[in-house]
C-alpha cells in the first residue's frame, strides 16, 4: 500500500502550476504552462488558409494538434521525429479540444496547434492540453471555455492525483489516467485508461481530476487576466 | 428581466459568465447558452444597452466588407493580384477593380500597375461565405503606396489608434510631423523623416500594448512632448 507520496505531497495535491501567455513573437498565440519539473510550450497558428487541401471541411475549420516531446526532455534521449505515441496524443489532443474551439466560425480554414514538451516528468499530455488551451485563447480563437487537464491515478492501492514518473514507475503497480474538462458544461473532453484500476477507484480518481482541473481551469485564466491587466 | 455579471470595460476570458436573461443579445466575442451569455474570446467586455460584446485583445484581422486596408501584393496572376492584408487568406484585386485604364491582358505586364511586395490601400469590396475576399483600389484615398514605413497593431484595436473622431491620430500626425494612414486590419503606414517616423512608430506600438487602459491619449501626448 502507498502511504506516503515520494515528494511528501498529499494524495489530492497537485505539484506548483505556473504558465505564462505570450512567449513566442512569431505565432499568433502561445503559452508555456508547468507542472512540477514538466514543462510544455504551445504555439497556435490560425486561423489560415488549410492545406493540405483534401482535408478542408466546407461548413467549418480543421484543428491540427501536433505533439512532440524534444531529445533533451528525458533521461534517455529520445529520437527525433513523430512517432507512435506522437501522433496518438496529437489525435486526443484533437479531440481534448476540439469540443470548446467554435470551429464552424472559419470555413475551410485550418487552425494549428503546436505543442513541445521541453521537460517531461509524467503528464505531458495533460500539460500540452493546458498550454494548447491558453495558446488558443491568447490568439483569439473563439471558444466555449477553457480547456484544463491533469492526471489522476492508482499507485499501489491509493488514488492520487498528478502522479510523477517515479510513482508511475512504483513497484506496487501504478495506473495514469489523463483527464481534460471542460468546467462550464461539467464535461470531460479525454479520459484514457491503459492499466488496472477497482471500478470503485476509478469514480474516486475522475472526481478527484475533476477537483483539480477546476482549480488549474481558475488559473488559467488568471494567467490570461495577468497578461492584460498588469502596466 | 435578465441579470449582468460583468461590468463595462472588464477583461473576460473565454468560458466567462458574462449575464442571465434572454434580454440580452451576445454580440462579436460572446455567445449564448440556454439563458447564459458567455464570453468567446480573451478581451474588453462592451456594453450597450441589452447588447454585449467582447472586443478581442489579440487574434487575426478577419475581412469585412466595406473595410478600407493596407495590403501587400503577393502574387501577380493572369488577371488578378493576390494581396496578403493579414486576414486568414490572400485578398483578390481584379485588373478591372485595380486598374482604371483599358488593359489588354496579353499584352501588357500587370507589374507595371503594382509589382511584387508593393503596398496598396485598397477596400474591401466583397467577402464570400467561403472567406473569399475581393479588394478594390477605386475610390478616394486608395492608391499604391510609395516610400514610408509600415508597422502592425492589433485589427481590433485599431479603433483606439483613430481615437474619437480621430483625436488620437490627427495628434500623432501632427506632434511628429508625418503621414500616417491606418488600415482596418491593423497595417499602418507612416511617412515622413526617418526619426520623425520612429517616433510616431513608437507611439502606435505603446497604443497596442495599452489599448485597453484609460488615460491613454494624455500619455501619448506626454511621450511625444518628451521626445523619446
Amino acid at each position: 500500500m502507498y502511504k506516503k507520496r515520494f515528494d511528501g505531497r498529499k494524495f489530492d495535491e497537485m505539484r506548483p502550476i505556473e504558465m505564462e501567455v505570450g512567449i513566442l513573437e512569431q505565432a499568433d498565440g502561445s503559452a508555456r504552462f508547468q507542472i512540477g519539473k514538466t514543462i510544455a510550450i504551445a504555439g497556435v497558428y490560425g486561423p489560415k488558409e488549410m492545406h493540405p487541401r483534401r482535408l478542408r471541411k466546407p461548413d467549418r475549420a480543421v484543428l491540427k494538434c501536433k505533439y512532440n516531446m524534444l531529445s533533451f526532455s528525458v533521461t534517455d534521449r529520445k529520437r527525433m521525429g513523430p512517432g507512435r505515441r506522437d501522433k496518438e496524443i496529437g489525435l486526443v489532443m484533437n479531440f481534448a479540444l476540439g469540443k470548446s474551439i467554435m470551429l464552424d466560425d472559419f470555413p475551410k480554414m485550418g487552425v494549428e496547434v503546436h505543442t513541445e514538451i521541453i521537460q517531461a516528468d509524467s503528464g505531458t499530455r495533460c500539460a500540452s492540453i493546458c498550454a494548447a488551451s491558453l495558446a488558443l485563447a491568447h490568439a483569439g480563437v473563439p471558444m466555449r471555455d477553457i480547456v484544463s487537464s491533469v492526471a489522476v491515478g492508482e499507485v499501489g492501492g491509493s488514488v492520487v492525483i498528478d502522479l510523477t514518473k517515479k510513482e508511475e514507475d512504483h513497484p506496487d503497480g501504478a495506473t495514469d489516467i489523463p483527464i481534460a474538462y471542460l468546467p462550464k458544461d461539467d464535461e470531460l473532453t479525454l479520459l484514457q485508461l491503459d492499466g488496472k484500476i477497482k471500478p470503485a477507484n476509478l469514480s474516486k480518481a475522475i472526481a478527484l481530476g475533476i477537483e483539480g482541473c477546476k482549480r488549474i481551469s481558475d488559473l488559467q485564466k488568471k494567467a490570461l487576466r495577468k497578461k492584460y491587466s498588469s502596466s | 428581466m435578465g441579470k449582468l455579471h460583468t461590468e463595462h470595460r472588464k477583461i473576460a476570458v473565454p468560458g466567462d459568465l458574462l449575464a442571465e436573461g434572454m434580454d440580452f443579445v451576445p454580440s462579436m466575442g460572446s455567445y449564448r447558452d440556454d439563458e447564459k451569455v458567455f464570453a468567446s474570446t480573451v478581451g474588453i467586455v462592451d456594453i450597450r444597452g441589452r447588447v454585449i460584446k467582447v472586443i478581442p485583445l489579440n487574434g487575426r484581422y478577419m475581412p469585412m466588407k466595406n473595410d478600407v486596408v493596407i495590403g501587400k501584393i503577393k502574387d501577380i496572376a493572369y488577371n488578378h493580384w493576390s494581396v496578403d492584408i493579414g486576414g486568414p487568406t490572400d485578398a483578390n484585386l481584379s485588373v478591372s477593380e485595380g486598374v482604371s485604364d483599358y488593359v489588354d491582358l496579353a499584352r501588357t505586364d500587370l507589374s507595371r500597375y503594382y509589382n511584387f511586395d508593393d503596398y496598396i490601400v485598397a477596400k474591401i469590396l466583397r467577402v464570400g461565405s467561403d472567406g473569399f475576399v475581393q479588394l478594390t483600389t477605386k475610390g478616394p484615398g486608395l492608391k499604391k503606396l510609395r516610400g514610408g514605413k509600415l508597422t502592425e497593431m492589433v485589427s481590433s484595436k485599431v479603433p483606439r489608434a483613430i481615437g474619437k473622431s480621430g483625436s488620437m491620430i490627427t495628434m500623432i500626425k501632427d506632434m511628429t510631423n508625418t503621414e500616417i494612414i491606418i488600415g482596418e486590419n491593423g497595417w499602418i503606414w507612416i511617412n515622413g523623416k526617418p526619426e520623425d517616423e520612429l517616433r510616431a512608430t513608437l507611439a502606435i506600438t505603446k497604443i497596442n500594448e495599452e489599448s485597453h487602459t484609460a488615460g491613454l491619449t494624455k500619455r501619448i501626448e506626454e511621450m511625444l512632448k518628451k521626445g523619446v
